[in-house]
């Protein structure tokens, strides 16, 4: 009677410490992210004091480093976009085409080479990338295009987005099985084809797994470094000829930080600004993919 | 008697499995045809060789000939997907999609080139009136198919069946996922079904078939013991192993 007493209280107090150590451990994770942001928004703030709002979201100029200085950021955020949407022109039909085919057309034995296969071009460094992009994309497309120069954001963008395919893929490939085998056998029982099921019972079925599939994908686009700081380019001009060179925020960033900046200047404020900014800009995002992903839901 | 499809001599493989066993069969039209027996006996099996969802799963091999009008089904230039518009099925579970109940009706016609809206409209209503749900569901014709209740979605999924203007329904135990209330709604809806279809019924209750079907047949490990008319196969069957099958000797 005692002895099982003993035991029960020796099973509380296990409990209880295996459940501190984890909070502690969770805590941890939530923390460093909040000091994150702190970091990011105080300097932010100290930056705006110098530099006016109007001027950071609306000039055209962006000179921090060299006088006169401006701090428009248009070129910078111009640039990103032109990669994200470049990467995602390349990554959405190839991602979403290779899932289709994976999860609907593939024999069992070929989905269970090219899966593994698929998800090692995701375990290839960046780095990677961006000399395969520099060396190999950029000569192709001056071969098509002789006016392409060396850096350009056509060249960065196809290879930020032949990166991202293995997650639009694989990630729309799990939504897209996750589907349940009756419901395939419902549309072909009415008389559809393979491409309809696929394309008119499965993929809509599956559209909110394949629509944040999606959105994580142009995230990890719009936050890419390497790829763009190799191919892309280092100068921020407000083009939106994807020939050209540009600048890309986080081309910036990294930039900034392998130069001697002193610590407390204005141009050393400018990479938490802009990362502030590249912070706020996947944030949203990420909201509006999840407003959008949860109103598919309700309707389902 | 005006018989829809005549099946004769059909031998299946699952690989080297042989489910069915020289199976011939007439089903008539608008007649309900009941096919009764233990789990795993083969009629599952069967019906789904009569629209052909069987060439979906790999490996499989059918011999013997299926005459839908007198048409051969097996041989290639009669497409499969053609045949299905023809052939409807529902299944065991309902399986509607994850679409509005409107989408889920409309799905079959729009695949197969209807596009007016005003003729969609009238699809929908007569569909679902078919299968004795539009009363329950016409005020939210745009609500999730999911929201519905089990039984609710089943005669959907008739519904969406119906919406093809098929000639034949086959039903794979279409009641055995519901509960009395509803089964005894679909089965009366197949009492008014039948004045326009050919049916068949795949059925584990042996009262289910006796209640509703015009003729019986009795599988067992594959082969087809014994065919007829309803009353008789529960009254007088021929063969010993039928006997001991509806006396509940065994299944």
């Amino acid at each position: 009677m005692k002895n099982e007493q003993k035991r029960k209280d020796r099973g509380r107090i296990g409990e209880f410490t295996i459940e501190t150590i984890l909070r502690f451990f969770a805590g941890i994770s939530i923390l460093t992210t909040i000091a994150i942001v702190w970091t990011l928004f105080s300097e932010t703030i100290i930056f705006f004091k110098e530099v006016s709002i109007t001027e950071f979201f609306t000039g055209t100029k962006w000179t921090p480093t060299l006088e006169p200085r401006h701090f428009g950021i248009l070129p910078l955020f111009v640039g990103t976009m032109m990669i994200a949407i470049g990467a995602s022109i390349i990554a959405l039909p190839f991602g979403l085409g290779s899932a289709i085919y994976l999860s609907e057309y593939a024999p069992k034995r070929v989905r269970k080479i090219i899966k593994p296969l698929l998800e090692i071009l995701a375990g290839i460094p960046s780095i990677v990338y961006g000399f395969f992009a520099l060396t190999f994309i950029t000569p192709i497309l001056q071969k098509f295009l002789p006016q392409t120069q060396v850096f350009n954001a056509a060249s960065a963008s196809i290879a930020v987005g032949i990166m991202i395919i293995p997650m639009v893929a694989s990630l729309s490939e799990d939504a897209m099985m996750a589907i349940p085998d009756s419901i395939r056998q419902g549309a072909y029982a009415l008389g559809s084809t393979k491409f309809e099921v696929a394309t008119k019972v499965i993929v809509p079925a599956a559209l909110s797994g394949i629509g944040s599939a999606f959105v994580l994908a142009v995230s990890r686009a719009i936050g890419e470094t390497m790829i763009v700081a190799i191919a892309a380019g280092q100068s921020p001009v407000l083009t939106f000829n994807p020939l050209k060179s540009i600048q890309t925020m986080t081309g910036f960033m990294v930039n900034i930080s392998l130069g001697d900046i002193q610590h407390g200047t204005i141009e050393y404020k400018t990479v938490f600004a802009v990362g502030a900014m590249l912070f706020v800009i996947t944030f949203v995002m990420n909201i509006i993919a999840k407003m959008i992903v949860n109103r598919y839901r309700e309707e389902y | 008697m005006e018989i829809k499809i005549k099946v004769e001599n059909l031998t299946f493989y699952y690989g080297n499995f042989k489910a069915l066993d020289n199976i011939s069969i007439d089903i008539e039209d608008r007649k309900i045809t009941a096919l009764i027996g233990p789990s795993g006996c083969g009629k599952s099996t069967f019906i789904r060789t009569l629209n052909r969802m069987n060439d979906l799963i790999a490996g499989t091999k059918v011999e013997g000939t299926i005459l839908l009008d007198g048409k051969d089904i097996m041989k290639n230039e009669i497409d499969a997907v053609e045949l299905r518009k023809r052939v409807g099925l529902v299944f065991q579970k309902p399986n509607p999609f994850p679409k509005s109940i409107y989408e889920n009706v409309v799905y079959g016609p729009k695949r197969h080139g209807i596009k007016n809206k005003a003729q969609l409209d009238e699809i929908v209503e007569k569909s679902l009136q078919g299968a004795a749900l539009w009363d329950e569901v016409k005020d939210k014709l745009h609500g999730s198919a999911l929201a519905l209740s089990g039984g609710q979605q089943q005669r959907l999924c008739i519904a969406r069946c119906l919406a093809m203007q098929p000639e034949v329904l086959l039903m794979d135990e279409p009641t055995s996922a519901l509960d009395p209330i509803a089964t005894m709604k679909i089965e009366e809806l197949f009492e008014t079904l039948k004045k326009n279809y050919a049916i068949v019924i795949v059925t584990h209750s042996m009262q289910q078939a006796g209640r509703i079907s015009d003729n019986t047949g009795f599988f067992l490990n594959g082969e087809l013991v014994e065919f007829g008319q309803t009353d008789i196969l529960f009254t007088k069957p021929r063969d010993k192993r039928t006997e001991d099958y509806i006396t509940g000797r065994f299944g």
